[in-house]
């Protein structure tokens, strides 16, 4: 099956069971496949008016008990930034799956990109942080939604999902496994009873308990900067606890939340940083590099957001030169740059979209960043 | 070399997209390899000349695209003129001959004829010309097997087509054999 049906599938296996969207190339076939396959598991998929009302429809579904998730491409992406907020500042665990194509605006609809890592990131007005996973086949487009939906539920976050119109079309064998070996992370509901709950009092681990409509609890949940009990409160102390630990839940867990896979790195001069398609396109520039001579690793980022920034700190120490590839013109890149802090060389092998990169470009920048070092 | 890059190309309604993804399946599911299929999507892909592609390799296969097909699989002139100049120049083209003038080809290139439409005409059905095309790309390529193409396409075709299916991809095989002998 594709990418686009494959994450659909995944997020059934994860227990979703309610998907609002607004179909749009290239990831109709994810909300086809849900209008077939939801009902028969007793969920429910609305073809929504837009992508506003898709992504807070299934806020209103999270708070109703459901696990729920949309998805879009970059043109409906922009849309839902104001919801995204919304499901950061009300700590509402829900997946937001963009398949990305080549922007900015409509730009091209049946073609790759990946210039949405940023807007992922902070598309959203205020100070936050949220988790963003890259798959890199059908099979990850599988497993890699389960992993969203859990992540989702541990830290009370949305979740972005971010492929690609290459991924989300391509078509591979995927194997799913018995439903009896997923694991899949449920809500974690209070056992304080209603007298007693705050709906927003974080627990030990920053993250505050759930409560679901019907079960007698009586809260209050907002976008405004809000005090244990969910009420507004205007003040930069209230502000200042309550941002700091939405940012804080994501970032002083990075360790936990880390998924890297890092190959060939422990000889290497020079490694190279990538994640979705673009890591399975540089797996072959390494092989020409190192026909060339050059000891070179892949650093591939499933979770590209939190960023590993102890992971690149410790590559630059070693005094290994970098080459960041994304399809873009480096919105991971300074990240990585950042981290460096001008130890080693790094080099960015970039595109503005619209195909994955010539295996040549990638190998090119290897063999330059090689040669900086000596 | 394990890696092998197969180019179907068309016309609308020649099945081009279900001939790649019963190779592929056959591939990847049945003979146990790895296989990945993309498809050109957009204004691009409309029109008279569609085409999918299927990489099949031992290894697991990196880089998505079709770059230089070694095999090609052409059902109409408009795809062969559009897609013909990617052939490896090493390697094979198979064509529907009643549609296909394989003029221009490097004699480098080795080419097999087929009337598949005709075939699948004196079935019954011209719609199984694919599946005709099928069976003559598994006995003519050898990069799957008969045994795995066979049960991937009772596997993706109509419940209840199966007979037909399967009839017209023996009379492609069978074509192929034939080819190979003389």
């Amino acid at each position: 099956m594709d990418g686009d049906h494959a994450c659909c599938e995944g997020a059934l296996a994860a227990g979703c069971r309610f998907v609002a969207g607004y179909p749009i190339t290239p990831s109709t076939a994810v909300v086809e496949r849900f209008a077939r396959r939801i009902p028969r598991v007793g969920g429910v998929f609305i073809q929504m008016e837009d992508e506003l009302a898709s992504s807070i429809a299934i806020q209103g579904a999270v708070w109703a008990g459901k696990k729920a998730m949309t998805v879009t491409s970059g043109p409906g992406y922009s849309l839902m930034m104001e919801h995204i907020g919304l499901a950061v500042m009300t700590e509402c665990p829900c997946v937001f799956v963009n398949v990305q194509r080549g922007g900015p605006s409509t730009g091209l609809p049946t073609l790759p990109g990946q210039a949405d890592m940023m807007q992922a990131r902070w598309g959203s007005h205020g100070d936050y942080e949220i988790i963003a996973l890259c798959p890199d086949s059908p099979q990850e487009c599988f497993d890699f939604m389960i992993d969203a939906f859990n992540l989702s539920e541990q830290y009370r976050v949305p979740v972005m999902f971010m492929m690609d119109e290459c991924i989300g079309h391509m078509i591979e064998k995927v194997t799913i496994p018995e439903a009896d070996k997923i694991d899949v992370t449920p809500r974690n509901y209070t056992k304080l009873p209603p007298d007693q709950y705050l709906p927003f009092k974080p627990a030990e681990n920053m993250v505050p308990e759930m409560v679901k409509a019907g079960d007698g609890y009586r809260i209050h949940v907002t976008g405004l900067t809000h005090d244990y009990r969910g009420y507004p409160v205007m003040s930069a102390d209230c502000q200042e606890e309550l941002v700091h630990r939405l940012v804080n839940k994501i970032n002083r867990n990075e360790e936990k939340i880390r998924h890297i896979i890092a190959t060939d790195i422990e000889d290497a001069d020079v490694v190279v940083i990538a994640y979705g398609i673009t890591a399975r396109v540089a797996v072959d520039a390494i092989a020409l590099a190192r026909k060339q001579g050059v000891k070179v690793g892949l650093l591939r980022l499933v979770v590209v957001w939190p960023f590993p920034e102890a992971v690149i700190r410790d590559l630059a120490n070693k005094g290994k030169a970098l080459v960041m590839a994304e399809m873009n013109y480096g919105q991971i890149y300074y990240e990585v740059e950042r981290c460096a802090q001008g130890k080693v060389p790094v080099l960015l092998a970039g595109h503005g979209g619209g195909d994955v990169h010539k295996t040549e470009a990638i190998a090119e920048k290897i063999v330059e960043a090689n040669k900086c070092l000596s | 070399m394990s890696r092998t890059e197969i180019k179907i190309g068309g016309f609308g309604g020649q099945g081009v997209i279900l001939t790649g993804f019963i190779i592929g399946k056959a591939a990847s599911i049945f003979d146990m390899k790895n296989a990945t299929m993309t498809q050109a999507f957009g204004p691009e892909a409309r029109g008279s000349a569609c085409s999918s592609q299927v990489i099949v390799s031992e290894d697991k296969i990196r880089y998505p695209y079709v770059k230089r097909p070694n095999v090609m699989v052409m059902m109409s002139q408009e795809a062969f003129n559009k897609f013909s100049p990617q052939i490896d120049p090493h390697g094979i083209m198979l064509i529907e001959e009643e549609l296909v003038d394989p003029a221009g080809l490097p004699d480098t290139v080795t080419v097999y004829s087929i009337p598949a439409t005709r075939i699948a005409e004196e079935l019954g059905k011209k719609i199984v010309l694919n599946m005709v095309m099928t069976g003559f790309f598994t006995a003519v390529s050898r990069i799957i097997s008969r045994e795995a193409a066979r049960k991937a396409v009772a596997d993706s075709v109509p419940p209840g087509s199966e007979n037909l299916n399967l009839n017209a991809f023996e009379k492609g095989y069978e074509w192929g054999l034939k080819q190979l002998e003389g």
